[in-house]
């Protein structure tokens, strides 16, 4: 990657401690760069920290060994410049979609008019127009993470991170997701950090796949997946096709092994 | 209609009592007719004392109980969010809350006399618990990924609290709540009924010495007539703040 890189990360190692039991090298040396509004996937088999490197860049967990500097200033903590996006959408239940598409732009001190008319511009852009007034209880699976995508894009952060976002929803209202994400990504560039572990979704949004080992999580190998992906039927494109296949084996060797390790 | 018919009990229950006062099925001084007691409580009505009384009651189950609320909100949320906190008082509300709070009436009037502090002392003493109890295990229970959205929209610790954790304890909070309002009844009574110079309890005591004993029934059905109404209020109002927790 030429451009200078925004997210850096050098030889990031975590350690979990559970409360019972010992404890478990999760990330091993984990380096990366991502570059201004790159989309990066994290892939790999589940229990491989993915997720956990993907809190270490939101600055929800201590970095403890290495380090991950953003724009240049090393993380310490949570901030507006990273936006995060969960696989169970983290709405606040007692909150309209309104009020919680609000809540980010409150927090950022938007004037009220400003950010009355910035809720709607978002609740229009992901298809929620008439559902404002609803609480997440009310609404589908799909339809709460596109609030939560809403939520985040409206206070407009610079980098997005997203944790398996559509692991929770169903194979269509994933695959129509995954095209809105797209979409929006269009209209709104971001620097993207997309945590799954299904290869598809990975080869179609992301311009690098970085595929990671089982426990201890290191990064395998990254994997350039930046081709064009506007054709009508691109899952069937021998482009596309290729590429799922080659990553779909590095993420199986790893599978395997960490299926291997959990039953001896 | 479907409400009438619940309470159909309740009627029953008031027809049974009057039959067996007028039957002389019971001593009319252990049991006095119910239409007697009726005419009392409006006779009490009328002379004012039922609402002085009345009053002096209510004004100091409301501060009691507010001050609980405010107070034992504090300590939960404290208890479960700073290590320090639940550390230093948790040994102490163990040890505090199998405690039968009457048993501090005595304590109280000697700290603050006899007069309204010692009462609302200890209603504030005797409900604040079970209100710090249901703060702390709502405030425990709040989601992280929740807590770890608001800190990454740019609230501070504080303001998380606020906007989070508080919020996330409101249905156990609320429920500790519904318990303290019924314990402040029962504490007001009783601390009136030993050392008051007014109040429903001091009422019921005053009455019963003379042998009014129909007018200590009026009292005694109208303290337990507002701690029903009180408790249907509360629910109601419950039901309308965590409206968000129902599909509609």
């Amino acid at each position: 990657m030429a451009a200078p890189a925004q997210i850096l990360l050098e030889n990031v190692s975590h350690v979990y401690r559970p409360v019972r039991g010992r404890e478990v090298l999760a990330l091993d040396q984990v380096s990366l760069q991502v570059a201004n509004r790159e989309f990066v996937a994290l892939l790999g088999p589940s229990g491989c920290g993915k997720s956990t490197l993907l809190y270490l860049i939101g600055g929800f967990l201590p970095v403890e060994a290495g380090s991950i500097t953003v724009d240049g200033k090393k993380v310490t903590g949570p901030g507006p410049d990273r936006g995060i996006v969960f696989q169970h959408f983290a709405l606040f239940p007692w909150k309209t979609v309104r009020g919680n598409i609000l809540y980010g732009l409150e927090r950022q001190g938007m004037p009220k008019a400003e950010r009355e008319k910035r809720a709607q511009d978002f609740i229009e852009l992901v298809g929620l127009h008439g559902f404002e007034d609803s609480y997440p209880s009310q609404l589908s699976g799909g339809m709460k993470q596109r609030t939560a995508i809403a939520r985040t894009l409206a206070f407009d952060p610079a980098i997005l991170l997203m944790d398996e976002p559509f692991g929770a929803l169903d194979a269509q209202t994933r695959g129509l997701m995954q095209a809105e994400l797209m979409r929006i990504f269009q209209r709104t560039p971001k620097t993207v950090i997309f945590v799954t572990h299904d290869v598809q979704e990975a080869v179609y949004l992301a311009d690098r796949v970085a595929v990671m080992s089982a426990r201890p999580g290191r990064i395998k190998t990254i994997v350039d997946t930046k081709f064009d992906k506007k054709a009508e039927n691109i899952f069937k494109e021998r482009v596309f096709v290729e590429k799922v296949d080659e990553i779909w084996h590095l993420v199986r060797e790893e599978a395997i092994k960490a299926q291997g390790r959990r039953s001896t | 209609m479907r409400t009438l018919i619940r309470y159909l009990p309740l009627a029953l229950l008031a027809a049974a009592w009057e039959a067996a006062a007028r039957l002389h099925l019971v001593s009319s001084l252990a049991l006095p007719p119910l239409t007697d007691v009726i005419g009392s409580w409006i006779e009490l009505i009328r002379d004012g004392e039922l609402l002085v009384n009345g009053l002096a009651s209510l004004y100091r189950a409301a501060v009691g109980l507010a001050l609980a609320v405010v107070v034992g909100a504090l300590l939960g949320v404290m208890m479960a969010w700073f290590r320090p906190a639940n550390t230093l008082l948790s040994p102490l509300v163990e040890i505090f809350y199998p405690l039968p709070k009457s048993a501090l009436i005595p304590v109280t009037v000697i700290w603050l006399g006899f007069g309204d502090g010692s009462k609302i002392l200890l209603i504030f003493l005797g409900c604040m618990l079970p209100v710090t109890i249901g703060a702390f295990n709502g405030a425990r229970g709040s989601e992280q990924v929740l807590v770890w959205s608001a800190r990454s929209m740019g609230a501070s610790r504080l303001r998380m609290l606020w906007d989070v954790v508080l919020p996330s304890a409101m249905p156990e909070l609320l429920n500790g709540i519904r318990t303290a309002l019924a314990l402040s009844f029962i504490l007001l009574v009783s601390s009136e009924l030993i050392v008051a110079q007014k109040g429903f309890g001091y009422l019921i005591g005053s009455l019963g010495a003379n042998g009014s004993y129909d007018a200590m029934y009026a009292v005694v059905l109208t303290v337990a007539f507002l701690g029903f109404a009180a408790d249907r209020l509360y629910l109601a109002l419950t039901r309308r703040a965590l409206a968000w927790r129902y599909d509609t």
